[in-house]
Formats: C-alpha cells, structure tokens, sequence
C-alpha cells in the first residue's frame, strides 16, 4: 500500500467519521469541534487530489473564518440536553424521508454522470496560450488554472457571486446598526492633532497669593 | 549540511513508504529540535531585552548569565502537578494547549531556512502557512470555554475576536506581496528578492506600509504586548490560561513563542528577503542559515522592544485600528499595487526579473 492510498483512507475514515459525530455528538460544542475535523479531512482529501489551493482555501476560510463563528454562537447557547431529547423520534419520519430522498436524488445524479472525453474536454476549455501563463517550466499550477477559468469563461458568476456576499454584507449591518443619541464618543482624530499649546497653560504666580 | 539535506529530500517516490516515511521524519525532528532548544535561549533574550529597558538584571542566577534559567522554569512546569478543576470539559482542556502547541509547530515545515533547505517544498506554501496560523484561535477558544471560567471565558472571545480581525488584514498584506512575486511559493517568494541590488530589492522598501501593518497585525495576531488583551492580568487574572497548570500551561506558552517566531519568519521571507544577505557579495551569499537567523532574532528583538515599550491598548481601539484603519488601508493598497502593477509593464517587468 503506497503511502497516498494510505493518507486517502485515512482522510477518508475521519471525515466519515467525524461528519457522523456531528449529528451524533450531545454537546452541541463537541458537533462543532467535529465539524472542524471533517473540513480538515476533506482539506487533506482536496490535496490528496492534488488541489492543494482549493485545500488551503477550505482550511482558511470554512475553518478558520466561518467555523470559529459558529463555535462563537453555539459556545453562546445555553442549551438543555433533557428538554432537547424530548420529543426527539417525533422528527423521525420527516429526517427520514428527507435522507431517503437525498439518497435517490444522489443515485440519480451518479447514474446519468458521463465523464467527457479528452476531446470534448480540450473543445471547452482550449489550453492557455504562453501570454496567458506564467512561464513555467512545470506547466501552470493549481492558482493559475483556476484564475485562468475563474476570470475568463465564469467571470460573470464569480461576480454576481461577490454582489451577492456584498449584498448580505450591507443588510446584515443595516439590520444591526443603530444610531445612538447622547453617547460621548472618541475622535482619534482630534486628539492626535491636538497641541500642546491647547492643553497647557503656562502661569506666572506670584508667591502667597495662589490662582484665583 | 545542505548537501546531506538535498541527499535526504532527493529520496525516491516510488521505493515504497519507509524511504519515503524515514528522511522526513529525519528532516522534521531536526527542524523541531533546533526550533525548541532555540526557543529557550530566545525566552532567555527576551526576559534580558525587557530586563535592560526597565533597568534591572533579568535572569542571572541559574548557569552563566543565567543561561539556563528557561531549562529551569522547564523542569519547574513539567514536575509540577496538572491541576484539572471540577466542572471542566475534560477532553478539550486538554486538547486545547496540544493543539495550539501542534499547530505551532506545523508551520515550520515548510519555511525556508535557505536554498532548498525545508521539510516540504509545497506550492502553496503562505497559504499553508496563512491556514495554520487562522487555526491557532481554536487552542485559545476551546481552552478558554473547557475551562468553566467566566475569567478564562471572556479572555477567549476576546482573543478570537482580535485574532480574527486582524487576520483579515494580514490576508491582505500578503496578497499585496503576492502581486509583486507572482508566486505563492515561498522559495520563489525568497528568491524574488534578489535581483543584483541586494537589501534594495527587499519588499519591505515598496511596501514600506503594507510592512509596519503586518508587523502590528503580526503582534496582535499572536497576542503580544501592546495588544495581550486575552491575557490582560489586571482585569482577567491571565485570560484563557488561568485555569492550566504545570505541562499544559507550559505547551501553551511554547506554542505562543513558537508562534511569534513563526510570524518573525514570515516577516523575513515576505519583506526582508529571506535567506538572502543585504549585500549581494557571494562570501556573504554562502551563509544563508546565519543571514535567515539573524533576521528572525532582529524581528524577535523588534517584538520584545515593544513589549517592553508601549502600555497596553483598550479593547475598543484595538478593534477600530483593526477594522477601520488597517482593513481600509490594506484593501486600498491591493488595488492600488494591482493597478499600478497594471499601468506600468516595465515596473512589473522588473519585479519578475529574478525568474530569468
């Protein structure tokens, strides 16, 4: 067994494993914790496939952005285990019947999958001319080749892609923001350009007399 | 040195897993035991550095010059009794000071002490190295909540917030570093900086802005004075660390250092040319180890000046250096580095002149 089959099955095996403890784990922190395995297993996965951005993308941004925010709200929570069990088979036909029919949509999916052939593949997306890439004499890497389909063929989903992060950026603050009246606040600003001539005063004073 | 290194990392693919598994595993302990024994002498240095600026002495009582007092504060942590209060989460107090002790580690694997001298010599190497250090909160956050503590707990969020901020603004220093090396390898990161002018080809001299901000973030991403805010010992005892005791107090505070040395070595490769001397003179040129060292003890010094200098920030201001002055300023200058990048093909041009 060479050393990738190995890593790949044991990638594998914990991101399983790791994705049944999510649903399975008591302690909603120990769900997220376990969710942060599975990225990582499915990180280790990607780089096993030789996507080593996406890999490192996955890691930074669901692991080390999205999943300590959630951490953050679950962490928050003040859950009750007893009161949560209860009625939990009540819920067990719908899950059921939402797993089953994921499972028959998947089957489908798997089903009709063709993958194209070299020559079909060469028409879509033709390789990049030499102005295109970087000279490089191991051929483009992982960045260039996505940037090169990215910024090209999918420009316009990548940016309605972005509007649309923007879009629930600005709504998010909207919802949240609110303006307080009577509130001292601090100008950084004035206090930097403040001088010393505006602060100190210099006073002569006479002896025994005092300032009055 | 650097041949038995190139010989250990020129091990053949396809001669089954043991020769692959056993030079890497050479390559790593060396990596790691030089890393820990240099952090005790650097612990060291940065007790004396803040000693020297408040006028005292600093450690000089155990060895010569006190050399050894960080082996003695060593066997003092380990013997000491591993304390886990009642109440406590007891899998992920302890899994938090492994954790952010392992992932401070990790990050050495792929730095580059000189030319072709690394554990792994991956394509995407500063984002890896950006991966691991977004991970590092997670020892904070889960040491913080496992603790049962409301001190350890505030400390936490406090930290994760602060280490989330500014890493968004260290995302964008380094792609404006990017933009100019057109790698996101580190060697070529390394060797983009040398083009014939020596210590004027370094980054930080383009970039001269983009430098003092990732240093600040540096410092705050790694929780260090001027911004300790998580461990603040005057309102929260010491933050997420309150509760650790004897080995897994001590791993957390390696794993801090080791992380400082982490960000100082990003420093250098990013901005200070890595391995390379200031002057381009080939005798100079033939230590790249001593050249890449003392720039990571330069930073390190940098580091310890300020902790010794500046008084600690208030947490609101913190928060609006980070996200209202450097994510404006580092977001600007990636436009603007990609624009002028754009505008003038000569200037781009003699930045990508190292690669003929």
């Amino acid at each position: 067994m060479s050393i990738a089959v190995f890593a790949f099955y044991v990638f594998a095996f914990a991101a399983v494993a790791s994705a049944l403890m999510v649903v399975a784990s008591k302690n909603p922190v120990h769900s997220v914790l376990f969710l942060i395995s599975a990225f990582i297993s499915a990180a280790g996965l990607f780089v096993l496939m030789g996507a080593e951005y996406l890999a490192m993308v996955l890691v930074v941004v669901y692991v080390g952005a999205v999943a300590v925010l959630f951490l953050f709200v679950v962490m928050m929570l003040d859950v009750d285990f007893v009161e949560m069990k209860q009625g939990f088979l009540q819920y067990l036909p719908i899950g059921g019947a939402l797993a089953a029919i994921v499972v028959v949509e998947l089957i489908m999916v798997v089903a009709v999958w063709a993958f194209p052939s070299d020559s079909e593949l060469a028409l879509a997306h033709p390789s990049p001319t030499a102005a295109q890439t970087v000279s490089n004499p191991n051929g483009p890497t992982n960045i260039e080749e996505i940037g090169l389909v990215l910024y090209t063929d999918y420009i316009h989903y990548f940016q309605i892609a972005g509007i649309i992060l923007l879009v629930a950026m600005i709504g998010a603050i909207v919802l949240t923001f609110r303006t307080r009246d009577g509130i001292k606040k601090q100008d950084p600003a004035a206090q930097v350009a403040r001088k010393r001539d505006e602060g100190v005063e210099l006073v002569d004073i006479p002896t025994g007399q005092g300032l009055s | 040195m650097s041949e038995f290194w190139t010989f250990l990392s020129t091990r053949p693919t396809d001669a089954g897993w043991v020769w692959w598994l056993i030079p890497t595993v050479i390559q790593a302990l060396a990596v790691l035991l030089t890393l820990l024994l240099a952090q005790a002498f650097l612990m060291y240095f940065d007790r004396k550095v803040w000693a020297a600026v408040q006028m005292r002495k600093g450690p000089n009582v155990v060895g010569p010059f006190g050399l050894l007092q960080s082996f003695a504060d060593l066997f003092k942590f380990v013997f000491k009794e591993i304390i886990i209060p009642a109440g406590v989460n007891k899998v992920v107090f302890i899994l938090a000071p492994m954790l952010t002790f392992v992932l401070a580690l990790v990050g050495w694997a792929v730095i580059p002490v000189g030319p072709g001298l690394m554990v792994s010599d991956i394509n995407v190497g500063i984002l890896y190295l950006f991966a691991i250090s977004s991970l590092g909160v997670y020892g904070v956050i889960m040491g913080g909540w496992a603790s049962n503590s409301k001190y350890a707990f505030l400390g936490s969020l406090r930290s994760a917030a602060q280490m989330v901020s500014y890493e968004v603004s260290i995302g964008f220093v380094i792609i404006t570093v990017l933009l100019l090396v057109g790698s996101v390898n580190l060697s070529e990161i390394v060797m983009s900086q040398s083009r014939g002018a020596g210590f004027l080809n370094w980054h930080f001299i383009p970039l001269f802005p983009m430098f003092v901000v990732f240093f600040i973030s540096a410092l705050a991403e790694t929780n260090r004075p001027p911004f300790d805010l998580p461990e603040a010992e005057s309102e929260l005892v010491a933050g997420y660390q309150v509760e650790y005791s004897s080995t897994l107090f001590l791993m957390f505070m390696i794993g801090e250092l080791a992380n400082i040395l982490l960000m100082c070595a990003m420093l250098t490769i990013l901005f200070f040319g890595g391995w390379h001397s200031p002057i381009p003179w080939a005798p100079l040129e033939s230590v790249p180890i001593f050249w890449f060292c003392a720039k990571i003890v330069f930073f390190f010094f940098m580091f310890a000046m300020v902790k010794a200098i500046v008084p600690r920030y208030r947490y609101d201001q913190l928060m609006r250096i980070g996200w209202k002055i450097f994510l404006p300023l580092t977001l600007s200058w990636v436009v603007l580095v990609a624009g002028v990048l754009i505008m003038f093909p000569d200037l781009a041009a003699h930045f990508q002149s190292w690669r003929n």
